[in-house]
């Protein structure tokens, strides 16, 4: 990453959530650049905080959280800080926008479509009337959908679950904002649609000139759209590099484990690789490294000191003691080295 | 398996399957013929709204056919049935759905749920030996028996998708029809549930009727798979002959669709997409149901075959005429 300029920061991050009267920690206290133009994808399991994280950019944590500590830069001020409504109406869907992953559930079924972008196009841009409506269809088709006219009066049951994704795109990419937010876009798409959609969201990342972030939880996905990586596990980026760095040298025995998990390198009749146990408990604090109670080959330090970020290569580091070179050398399984042969083999023909 | 061990134990014949009446009428399943052979685990691949939710639902009799036939170990189970045979079939085809917050009663204690089928067949002496059922059951699939007297809402969605097996193999059936089982699950939890089916199919026998749209994972479990398209099946063969052979253009598109867990071969992979209108003779030349090779069967007409023949000599395979 030849000095790309930064266009939002997270330093230290913590998110709490009060819940039943007890408080979980969510994030905690991650870190984290993204540079301008460039396209992250964010993994993890469910629970791991991937959403959370990124909805604390937008504004958008439940009422029962909130941000502990740390800072979120963007263009000069601190998000973290802001605690009104009114200052968010500045950023979110203007600045920085999010397609959420069931197009389903994010339409309003009520109005046509054309409606339901311009409306974003009025609010945030201050074009009124047919100026706004002139746009609005270029979007449309922007977003691949043909014939604009007549798709504009049209409702959101008139469409396909793919097309009803292309409009929510549309919505969010509707204020040309710097960075948009894909929250598992396509994890409720068929798979040929989700590749439509995959193709279409990179074009407009070149045309619109877009910063994206990727939440999702499929590594075939992250393996397609991602220029980085980061992995998260318990509420931290625990290793984050070039998206060739973190599949073909991950160095976090969580990595390994997520990669050897993956039904691709199963071998017919013999038992898929699985993760040992269960993400560890939020409402506790953590000692040492999360991972490390499902870790089978864990150092002792592990149990006791919490791991800083480790640096692999200038743009991939991790948070494991394995990289300290005090450390004994522990190999990544076979399966993950081997990952690059044993797809290609998988797939010829 | 074996090829000469080969007992159909489930059998579907030009299944038709329409909802609806005269102008609203629409055809879920058209003319679907399978066998599905004792011990294997058959895979249904195809994407949202393609009815292979409908198949699964029709062996079932949660849907009645509107023509054809389903044949379970030699019996037809489709249509008027007699009450015992009805009782019989409950108890020998189970279902594991999709869903698991969804599936389970959130009233209802995991002892209830998973003796659920049991008090509707009552095919248990006494209350002993209910509860034996349930415990050995609940055991099977890795969870504990004080779990029983506990509400599904204290399970994470894994251990909700065992108490869903536990549930279908408390029964115990012959055929599990297991829809989308692993698609509202987490990487590292589809992993388990994975194991775990696989490891009771072994123990216990079980023939699996598997229904996703995760192509790679139907790869990993599946000895045949089939590929359904609006309504009828495209494509038949065993799991590696149809990977490495795929014939039918949609089959094509379907599998250059599915994402590779790699960045250089995802990237430079090629995207194939399907257009029916590759199919522009089929009024003057009907597609038929044509093996092709040993074990591998396709929807084409002449003009079709004679091509995919080539295409499959091109790859060394000899194609039966």
């Amino acid at each position: 990453m030849e000095d790309k300029k930064v266009i939002l920061s997270v330093q230290d991050l913590v998110i709490k959530f009060r819940l039943r009267g007890d408080v979980l920690t969510a994030i905690r206290g991650a870190s984290l650049d993204l540079y301008e133009g460039e396209s992250l994808a964010i993994v993890g399991e469910s629970g791991s905080g991937k959403s959370v994280l990124t909805k604390s950019f937008v504004g958008l944590l439940d009422a029962n959280g909130w941000i502990d500590s740390g800072s979120i830069m963007f263009e000069g001020q601190d998000l973290a800080k802001f605690r009104k409504e009114k200052q968010w109406l500045k950023i979110r869907g203007k600045k920085i926008a999010m397609v959420f992953q069931d197009p389903m559930t994010a339409l309003n079924p009520l109005k046509p479509i054309g409606k339901q972008i311009q409306e974003a196009i009025e609010l945030h841009q201050g074009i009124k009337g047919d100026k706004a409506k002139e746009k609005t269809l270029k979007i449309i088709q922007d977003v691949g959908i043909d014939d604009p006219e007549k798709r504009y009066r049209q409702y959101p049951h008139e469409f396909s679950g793919g097309m009803r994704q292309r409009i929510v795109i549309a919505i969010a990419i509707a204020c040309n904002p710097k960075i948009l937010i894909c929250d598992e876009p396509t994890t409720a798409l068929d798979v040929t649609i989700q590749a439509q959609i995959l193709e279409l969201l990179k074009n407009l990342k070149k045309q619109y000139n877009l910063t994206t972030i990727y939440i999702t939880h499929d590594l075939g996905v992250v393996a397609n759209v991602a220029d980085r990586i980061a992995v998260m596990y318990a509420g931290d980026i625990i290793e984050i590099g070039l998206c060739e760095e973190v599949f073909y040298n991950p160095q976090h025995p969580y990595t390994w484990a997520l990669l050897s998990s993956l039904p691709q390198l199963g071998v017919k009749g013999k038992e898929l690789f699985t993760i040992k146990g269960t993400p560890p408990n939020l409402y506790h604090e953590i000692k040492g490294d999360a991972f490390a109670p499902r870790n089978p080959k864990a150092l002792k330090i592990d149990f006791v000191k919490r791991p800083p970020y480790f640096q692999v290569s200038p743009t991939h580091k991790a948070k494991t003691w394995l990289l300290d070179p005090r450390a004994p050398k522990v190999e990544p399984p076979e399966s993950v080295k081997n990952l690059r042969q044993k797809l290609e083999v998988g797939n010829n023909g | 398996m074996d090829n000469k061990e080969k007992k159909v134990l489930l059998e579907v014949k030009n299944l038709r399957v329409e909802f609806g009446k005269r102008k609203k009428k629409f055809v879920a399943v058209k003319d679907v013929s399978f066998q599905i052979y004792k011990g294997e685990t058959f895979g249904l691949v195809g994407e949202s709204g393609s009815g292979k939710t409908t198949i699964g639902r029709a062996i079932i009799r949660l849907v009645e056919p509107t023509a054809g036939e389903i044949i379970f170990d030699g019996k037809k189970i489709n249509g008027k049935i007699d009450k015992e045979l009805d009782k019989e079939i409950t108890r020998r085809i189970q279902m594991i759905f999709q869903d698991p917050m969804a599936s389970l009663n959130e009233r209802a204690k995991v002892d209830y749920i998973v003796s659920e089928g049991l008090y509707n067949l009552k095919n248990y002496k006494d209350e002993e030996e209910r509860k034996a059922k349930v415990v050995k059951a609940i055991q099977d699939v890795g969870l504990l028996p004080e779990f029983l007297s506990r509400f599904p809402h204290e399970f994470s969605g894994g251990q909700r998708q065992r108490i869903g097996v536990a549930r279908a193999i408390v029964m115990e059936p012959e055929l599990i029809i297991a829809d989308e089982p692993i698609s509202a699950l987490d990487v590292s939890i589809r992993a388990q549930v994975l194991n775990l089916m696989s490891e009771l199919q072994k123990k216990k026998g079980l023939t699996y009727l598997f229904i996703a749209h995760d192509l790679s994972v139907v790869r990993y479990i599946s000895d045949r798979v089939a590929v359904i398209y609006k309504g009828r099946i495209v494509e038949l063969a065993e799991t590696e002959k149809l990977y490495q052979n795929p014939l039918h253009p949609y089959t094509k598109a379907l599998f250059s669709a599915i994402p590779i867990p790699d960045p250089r071969l995802e990237r430079s992979k090629k995207l194939m997409v399907y257009d029916p209108s590759c199919h522009y003779d089929y009024d003057v030349d009907p597609p038929k149901w044509v093996e092709i090779e040993p074990e591998h069967y396709i929807l084409a007409n002449e003009r079709e075959l004679e091509e995919y023949r080539r295409m499959l000599k091109e790859n060394g395979v000899e194609p039966i005429n």
